[in-house]
């Protein structure tokens, strides 16, 4: 049996932690000194660095689920998890070409400033914060889940004290420290995984005298060479370019991500942060990979799986095979870091949609000063938080790995889509925009439920799992009676052995055999009637309402399409004129905020 | 240098160079990432065979991997390639159209 320390309260991960929480708060002291208007607030004053804001980036996106997820997924699937781990990187080249500048230009706190830029204020900025609200729900709600059952694995503390634990820190970062303090907490956090990930890919390759052709040998003889070859994860070509949409225009379409660009002086600074974000992320998904592959050859697949099934530690098991229960304390109290760090950039993400979106711009119709308006952020995120404890407490022990494909395919189809069109096209009207939006929010959400993804596996479990089990009854029942066939046909005397016998004997012979040929005709047909019988209980087996499992490809082509051809039903004339001052700000920055 | 009203900024040649120019850049890049992963993907869909073929013989690395890793890379590549071209030409452009119009 494989010793391991997981799962146990682990005195030296709890003061690797401690010493994190007691550097971040003293952070969020310092920031909250520096943190008064809603410039402060929403996006630190502006004064981040491109470098820095590169690492916050990575920092917001680099969830624990995709580190501890991605490096299991690999163990226990090999290449099919690399496969992943492509998808996750590929949007951010997106978000540099199409999205960053104009972003920084033309907004202010949010997405929906871009968006509503020339368009009709209220109904944009409340479609836009409904957008935002149910991303950063649904995100929260599986980076908390999460949360509760990594901690819960890793430190032996009970699920709910861990998400309240969870909860009380990202709130207090959020409401003292604004996003000063959130940024600061990003950045520590994304050093900690690099610097953490980079220790243990060193100790792993020097195992394998840092050749990575032996690495890939040994993992060969272990698990045959399907393990280095695409599996049973891309199937069908319409659904893997589906979740590729989804994955790549998602990430293009997270409110965090995109509030970030508000944080740093201008647009190039922020296309110089995701030339660092896109460097510390793909940096660290190989990274990821290649412990994934270390821990499936020097942890074993058997042990990993053993202690959870989905794979999650994984890396965690390879720390503490190769750097003993220091090492271990170590990554456990960075794993713990990546989740606050994701779901307090999340909740500043909800806060300021509530705030500067609904609270600001829908109900208060603009007019609001900033004492106000940071006030009401603050109610937000205390609001959000609570919210997120209970939601976390509520889903506990549910299948929510679900949710982050949910939280990529609206992100994908109700944001980013009037995001770029309110960019690209003059002739984007406000209904345009407005449906565009609840297009792809509904959609999404609509064809997800629909799908195999919850409709099979969450909804009919039970009927399925019902009929699973009658199948495998019937077909337990149709084996036993090939048995017996099998036991009676070698009870015949054979054609040579009659032709020997004497011509009495022989009669009898024939006689017996014809007895057992008509018992084995009798079997033939209770197999025939067991073969109707399966047939008829497959048919009972539910079926998906909608085939695919990801829908994004469908959500998103809806919402470019409704989009559009509400946009040419009735021309705007007002929001076209005005287009051609957002192209100048949009270019050259005159005016950018 | 005459001034430009930023009315006319538009209708600017120096304006309409500079955005004419971002635009195909970034739509050039744009294809091209989409081109290089939804190829990946096409390739994991349907040519697995291609992607488990054995980098060298007696190895026992895919050409897979280094087509995913080389994915990852290459984008990052280009992200590479847009900054390096806005920060020499791009922001310069930017710099003049401003100056026309007195910042």
């Amino acid at each position: 049996m494989h010793q391991t320390v997981i799962g146990q309260a682990n005195p030296i991960a709890i003061m690797f932690f401690v010493l994190f929480v007691i550097s971040t708060l003293v952070i969020t002291w310092w920031a909250a000194k520096r943190t008064r208007t809603t410039k402060d607030f929403y996006a630190a004053g502006r004064n981040i660095t491109g470098f820095q804001n590169g690492l916050a980036l990575a920092g917001d996106y680099m969830s624990a689920a995709s580190f501890l997820g991605i490096a299991g997924l690999v163990s226990t699937k090999g290449y099919d998890g690399l496969i992943y781990s492509v998808g996750w990187l590929v949007g951010w080249p997106i978000i540099m070409f199409l999205i960053s500048e104009p972003l920084r230009n033309l907004g202010k706190y949010t997405f929906a400033d871009v968006v509503a830029f020339r368009l009709n204020q209220r109904p944009i900025r409340a479609a836009a914060a409904a957008g935002s609200l149910v991303v950063v729900l649904t995100y929260l709600i599986a980076q908390m889940v999460g949360a509760g059952t990594l901690i819960k694995l890793m430190f032996g503390l009970p699920f709910e004290l861990a998400i309240v634990m969870t909860g009380a820190l990202m709130i207090s970062y959020v409401l003292f420290g604004g996003m000063i303090a959130t940024t600061w907490v990003q950045i520590i956090k994304a050093g900690l995984l690099l610097g953490g990930a980079t220790i243990l890919v060193i100790l792993t390759l020097a195992k394998f005298g840092f050749s990575y052709g032996d690495l890939f040998s040994q993992a060969e003889k272990l698990y045959t060479n399907k393990f280095l070859e695409p599996g049973g994860l891309v199937t069908s070509p319409l659904e893997a370019f589906s979740l590729g949409l989804a994955l790549m225009f998602g990430t293009a379409g997270l409110p965090h991500i995109l509030m970030r660009f508000y944080t740093v002086p201008d647009a190039k600074t922020a296309r110089k942060s995701v030339f660092y974000a896109t460097g510390f992320i793909g940096y660290f998904y190989i990274l990821t990979v290649t412990i994934g592959f270390g821990a499936a050859v020097l942890v074993g697949q058997k042990v990993i799986m053993g202690i959870d099934a989905g794979g999650n530690m994984a890396g965690p098991l390879l720390a503490e095979a190769l750097g003993g229960n220091i090492f271990l304390g170590f990554l456990s109290a960075v794993a713990f870091a990546t989740i606050l760090a994701v779901v307090s950039g999340l909740t500043l993400a909800g806060a300021s949609a509530l705030s500067h979106d609904l609270y600001v711009g829908v109900i208060r119709r603009g007019v609001a000063n900033e004492k106000e308006e940071v006030k009401v952020a603050k109610i937000a995120t205390v609001g959000l938080g609570i919210c997120a404890i209970l939601l976390g407490i509520l889903f506990k022990g549910q299948n929510v790995a679900f949710l982050v494909g949910l939280t990529f395919a609206i992100a994908a189809s109700a944001n980013f889509p009037a995001l770029l069109m309110s960019i690209m096209w003059k002739k984007f009207t406000t209904a345009g925009a407005v449906m565009s939006i609840y297009t792809g929010l509904i959609v999404a959400v609509i064809l997800l439920v629909l799908s195999p993804t919850v409709w099979l596996d969450i909804v009919h479990k039970a009927d399925v799992v019902a009929v699973q089990a009658q199948i495998k009854g019937i077909d337990a029942a149709a084996a036993g009676i090939d048995t017996q066939i099998a036991d009676l046909q070698k009870t015949m005397v054979s054609a040579d052995a009659i032709a020997k016998l004497k011509k009495k004997d022989m009669s009898a012979a024939e006689k017996k055999n014809a007895e057992i040929q008509a018992s084995v005709n009798a079997k033939m047909t209770d197999k025939e009637a067991l073969a109707a019988k399966k047939k008829d209980v497959a048919s009972q087996m539910p079926k998906a309402i909608f085939p695919m499992r990801n829908p994004g490809i469908f959500s998103m082509a809806a919402a470019f399409l409704i989009g559009i051809l509400v946009s040419l039903m009735a021309p705007d004339k007002e929001a076209q004129a005005k287009f051609d001052a957002e192209k100048v700000r949009e270019y050259v920055g005159i005016g950018a905020e | 240098m005459a001034k430009v009203k930023k009315e006319d900024i538009l209708n600017d040649p120096d304006f309409q160079k500079l955005s004419g120019q971002k635009d195909t850049i970034s739509m050039i890049l744009t294809i091209l990432e989409l081109v290089i992963y939804f190829g990946f993907i096409y390739l994991v869909a349907e040519h697995k065979a291609f992607l488990s073929q054995k980098m060298s013989e007696g190895g026992s690395a895919t050409i897979g991997i280094p087509i995913a890793v080389g994915t990852i890379v290459l984008s990052w590549i280009f992200t590479g390639i847009y900054i390096w071209w806005a920060n020499a030409k791009y922001d310069e452009m930017v710099k003049r159209v401003i100056e026309k119009v007195g910042g």
